[in-house]
């Protein structure tokens, strides 16, 4: 086993590539597939806190977190579907109708 | 020496193809990158005696999930935008990335976390199995949460339905 804070360290590179991709990128999709690169940063350090401290809390939290992510991946790509009916487009910029 | 050499090269593997992710411009690329940085996060799984959890990240992440990214993608049959540059948004978006990047590393590193200690080492894990140590926490200790996880995915089962339909 490696040593804890490598791990840790990988993780929050990971988190800070997902929320630069989240800021910079205009496409929907982009976004999205960011945000479960950040899911996965966190279920990272999840794993390596529960191995280090042997508490198997953590791993379970793990199944908790995909989960989510799998419902939010049904819900956020259909919200994308929807919206791509209407305006024939997934460019984040598109949506606008609430804007003053 | 092995297996920092090893653990070096997934590193190096998953920075690499977590930065493809946003920097790529076809989304198809982009996905496609993004399963290769989970099939990483799976090798640190196993690295970390967590073999149950690396076999659900392969198959739900790599498999279930990105299968209806990519689905939605060629569905969506999006074109490849090669038109406007966004440098001031690009630059701050770094900006902040790279704060963010201090402010997790300080966090994960300096804080010195009381967290309960359990009895779990890798020789236990090894001799009983993951999968029925994970199980025995999962339908003992967090029975409930795991039956609310059940309303969850049936609340987003329906909200897919709802919305993607064309007339409601």
């Amino acid at each position: 086993m490696e040593n804890l804070n490598s791990y840790l360290i990988v993780s929050a590179i990971l988190f800070s590539i997902g929320t630069i991709g989240v800021l910079t990128r205009k496409n929907a999709i982009v976004m999205f597939m960011c945000i479960e690169l950040m899911l996965n940063a966190v279920n990272l350090t999840f794993v390596a806190l529960s191995r280090h401290l042997g508490n198997m809390d953590g791993q379970v939290f793990v199944f908790f977190i995909m989960t989510v992510a799998a419902a939010e991946a049904a819900v956020g790509l259909a919200l994308m579907i929807a919206f791509f009916n209407n305006k024939e487009s997934i460019d984040v910029e598109d949506v606008n109708l609430m804007k003053w | 020496m092995l297996t920092t050499l090893f653990f070096a090269v997934i590193t190096f593997v998953a920075i690499v193809s977590a930065i493809l992710v946003i920097t790529c411009k076809n989304p198809i690329n982009s996905a496609l990158s993004l399963i290769l940085t989970f099939f990483c996060l799976a090798t640190y799984y196993v690295m970390l005696d967590a073999p149950f959890v690396a076999t659900v990240q392969v198959m739900v992440y790599a498999g279930a999930i990105m299968v209806l990214i990519v689905f939605t993608i060629m569905l969506l049959n999006i074109r490849v935008d090669a038109t406007k540059k966004h440098s001031h948004k690009i630059v701050l978006g770094s900006i902040i990335g790279f704060f963010t990047l201090i402010n997790a590393v300080f966090l994960l590193l300096k804080s010195r976390a009381s967290l309960p200690t359990g009895p779990y080492n890798a020789e236990m894990i090894n001799k009983i199995g993951h999968t029925e140590l994970i199980g025995r926490e999962m339908f003992t200790t967090f029975l409930l949460p795991f039956e609310i996880t059940s309303i969850l995915l049936l609340v987003a089962i329906v909200g897919a339905v709802i919305i993607a339909k064309k007339k409601l």
